[in-house]
């Protein structure tokens, strides 16, 4: 990896670049900052607990301070990378997908303009190098899931960052899909200790193992919680919750969120309502709200909506499925782990989107949800394919999704903020008239 | 009623069924010590072979018996005994359904003390192949059907002739617990090759090389003579009466397969079937380890007449994956 060398380099195009890394840096944090406070302070009420979460994001995005550790950090580009074994070999796993408006800008430059904006957010990260964490990965491990991330492996690599190549497999219900995607997580396995310098022993993957359900465990906790009516929290405290979890201790995330967790059951206890004690209970879908991009999920909120579950993959999708492990031999781990990141999961890139439908209902029963938001990045082919069938479903069952196509600009807040004022109020109308 | 409850939801199964299983073994291997008798139509294998130390017979040689038996004779008293043998095997399999194979049968106590070892060992289990699995499923059904027309067929004469006098009880003389069981009450007379006739021979050195093959098989495989057992298809017929339930709710399954993979038997119908409720197969043995292995709020369930006796919780995987994890050493 090439560091650019700050304070010796004089020529002319060090400073342009180190100009324009200043002026990334700046935006970025402007962004960061903007939204946070909004956060904070365009809702009343919010948890105490979420303090630490607030101050998190401020210390990580606006004040620049790196990851507090000497640990190699293990950049993954998608939600199935397996983090138990980067942890077991002593990495740091950060989730680099990107939510800054200033970093889409930026990696637009070389992107075709049909990009999904968590793509081209994402590039424009390795691009400049300009914000922790792309300036000191140690590896990134990008996974052949959808098509633009598996061709954006070539670009990252000629910026000169070590790329590993996780193959996965576009279907999950054959036995070969399953075999595939078991033997890249085994290769996996023996290929990360060559990165990050530490072994992988039985021993050290069942306690990171054991690490992450625990943390797995007080998501779900806090997902239960949020099956309570009145809400006790709004979702976009809770996407900022899952979003700490991209780059966060996992002991000291998780210990955040149990404190969390406290206060909301006192809270439901008390009867305490987060948003207006009849707000339209909503379930996100599609594409994943990634800080500092909330701007659906602020929109629905501040129209008096609450935002009561999820199913993306920057929370629901990345927490929700356990590992249960007959023997445990270090390779049935593997083989275990490998199972995760593939069966359950609900990705649109897999040929059926069945499953996803399923868990949607599941969770629009669990919370009672009067509608649904589905938001599809506007680039992001798979998810506006899966529109269609997965809405037919929903409606199938009684209830009213909004199909939302956009990106990380703000140009579409006031066209947006009108469709989904109307679309709150015609669920209100409907709950009324019930 | 909820500590009862949480307790039975939280239990840590593998544990629970170990001792189980050892009473059960004691029960059957040598209850006959303490003269303790409990008929000859057990729904498993309590082996007759064991002469004094049994507490029961397997109900698959008195069937063996009264198929011997002339097509007029299956009309008169013959016939009865056939009856009143089956009603009793049925009652006492009802009770317990398929977890007389998980937690009663002695055979597969051996099998569980042989994976147990390999285990200790360090080695790993083999797998096999849906492919293979779909190919072995149906030998179980035929191997019934042969261990009841053999013997018929011995004495009402078929294409004109009948089979040699050394076919009875075809299924005991090639199964492994006849020579295994007795072995634990100090018993080897079983380990011989009979020469008096050629069927004689055929049938004990079927029987010495299949129970060689029970050995090496269930040491490498999780419970492998199962996948053949004559005993759990003849379980599999009476399964829309049984009290005791394997229960699944599809809408509650994300198909993440943990119950597959910690499926002794690779039954994956527990995994990917999420249509049906009853979702207990022919090679199920009512182990419930898949109940244990789920993270989801009442996806599996055990239920006995209705009343829910275990059930997959989150709080109780939660607890014992951190148990599993938190230890230092020792096997799963």
């Amino acid at each position: 990896m090439s560091t650019p060398s700050k304070h010796t380099d004089t020529s002319p195009a060090a400073q342009r670049e180190q100009g324009v890394s200043t002026l990334i840096r700046k935006r970025h944090k402007l962004e960061a900052g903007e939204m946070l406070r909004r956060l904070e302070h365009e809702f009343p009420d919010n948890p105490k607990a979420m303090e630490y979460f607030y101050n998190l994001f401020r210390q990580t995005y606006c004040e620049g301070l790196p990851p507090q550790t000497d640990k190699p950090l293990v950049g993954n580009m998608c939600v199935q990378v397996p983090d138990e074994l980067i942890r077991a070999c002593g990495g740091l796993p950060v989730r680099l997908c990107n939510g800054t408006h200033t970093l889409e800008q930026v990696g637009a430059e070389n992107l075709p303009a049909r990009t999904c904006p968590l793509i081209k957010a994402t590039m424009g990260g390795f691009q400049s190098r300009a914000v922790a964490p792309f300036d000191k990965l140690t590896l990134v491990v990008n996974p052949t899931t959808c098509d633009q991330k598996k061709k954006a492996s070539e670009q990252i690599r000629e910026m000169g960052h070590e790329l590993y190549l996780l193959e996965y497999p576009p279907v999950k219900d054959s036995e070969a899909a399953r075999e595939y995607w078991r033997a890249t997580v085994r290769q996996f396995a023996r290929a990360l200790p060559r990165y990050t310098g530490q072994r992988l022993t039985r021993r050290r993957l069942k306690q990171a193992l054991g690490e992450i359900d625990r943390a797995q465990a007080e998501y779900r906790r806090l997902q239960k919680i949020r099956r309570s009516a009145p809400a006790p929290i709004l979702g976009k405290d809770v996407f900022l919750v899952t979003g700490a979890y991209f780059f966060d201790d996992l002991a000291r995330w998780t210990e955040a969120l149990a404190c969390l967790n406290d206060e909301l059951e006192s809270r439901v206890a008390a009867g305490f309502s987060a948003a207006q004690k009849r707000a339209p209970r909503i379930l996100f879908t599609g594409s994943p709200p990634i800080f500092p991009n909330f701007k659906l999920p602020l929109l629905i909120e501040s129209s008096g909506a609450v935002v009561v579950a999820d199913e993306v993959c920057s929370s629901n999708r990345m927490l929700n499925d356990r590992v249960a492990v007959d023997e445990w031999f270090l390779y049935d781990m593997v083989d275990a782990i490998a199972d995760r990141y593939l069966k359950p999961c609900t990705c649109p890139i897999f040929d059926t989107s069945v499953d996803r439908q399923r868990r949607l209902l599941e969770l629009a029963q669990q919370h009672q949800v009067d509608g649904v938001v589905y938001q599809a990045f506007s680039g992001c082919q798979v998810y506006e394919l899966e529109h269609r069938t997965v809405t037919a479903a929903l409606q199938a069952e009684g209830l009213p999704v909004m199909y939302i196509e956009t990106d990380y600009s703000p140009d579409d807040v006031g066209q947006l903020s009108t469709r989904i004022e109307a679309f709150i109020e015609s669920i209100k109308a409907r709950k009324r008239k019930i | 009623m909820k500590r009862i409850r949480e307790f039975l939801d939280h239990a840590e199964i593998r544990r629970f069924r170990f001792w189980i299983q050892l009473a059960a073994f004691v029960l059957l291997v040598y209850g006959g010590y303490f003269a303790i008798n409990l008929g000859n139509s057990l729904p498993t294998f309590a082996c007759a072979f064991n002469g004094e130390g049994r507490g029961g017979i397997c109900y698959l040689l008195p069937l063996q018996h009264q198929t011997h038996t002339s097509w007029e004779n299956l009309f008169g008293w013959r016939g009865m005994m056939l009856v009143t043998g089956l009603l009793t095997f049925v009652a006492w399999l009802i009770v317990l359904n398929k977890a007389w194979c998980g937690y009663v049968c002695p055979l597969g106590t051996i099998q569980d003390w042989l994976t147990r070892l390999r285990q200790r060992l360090g080695l790993r289990y083999s797998r096999y192949s849906e492919t293979t699995l779909r190919r072995i499923r149906p030998i179980k059904f035929i191997l019934l059907a042969l261990l009841i027309l053999i013997p018929f067929a011995m004495v009402n004469p078929i294409l004109g002739t009948t089979l040699h006098g050394d076919m009875n009880t075809p299924f005991c003389k090639i199964c492994p617990a006849r020579m295994v069981l007795p072995v634990f009450a100090g018993d080897f007379s079983q380990w011989t090759v009979d020469f008096s006739t050629r069927t004689a021979m055929t049938m004990t050195a079927l029987g010495m090389a299949i129970t060689g093959f029970f050995f090496i098989g269930s040491f490498m495989r999780r419970r492998f003579f199962c996948l053949f057992c004559p005993m759990s298809a003849l379980h599999y017929l009476f399964k829309p009466i049984a009290l005791l339930r394997l229960q699944k709710d599809g809408d509650k399954c994300t198909r993440c397969g943990n119950c597959y993979r910690v499926c002794d038997m690779e039954i994956k119908a527990i995994a990917d079937d999420v249509q049906r409720k009853e979702i207990m197969t022919d090679d199920c043995m009512m182990c419930f380890k898949c109940v244990a292995a789920c993270p989801e709020e009442d996806a599996l369930k055990v239920t006995f007449l209705k009343a829910p006796l275990y059930r997959s919780t989150e709080k109780g995987f939660e607890i014992r994956t951190q148990q599993a994890t938190s230890e230092s050493k020792g096997q799963s």
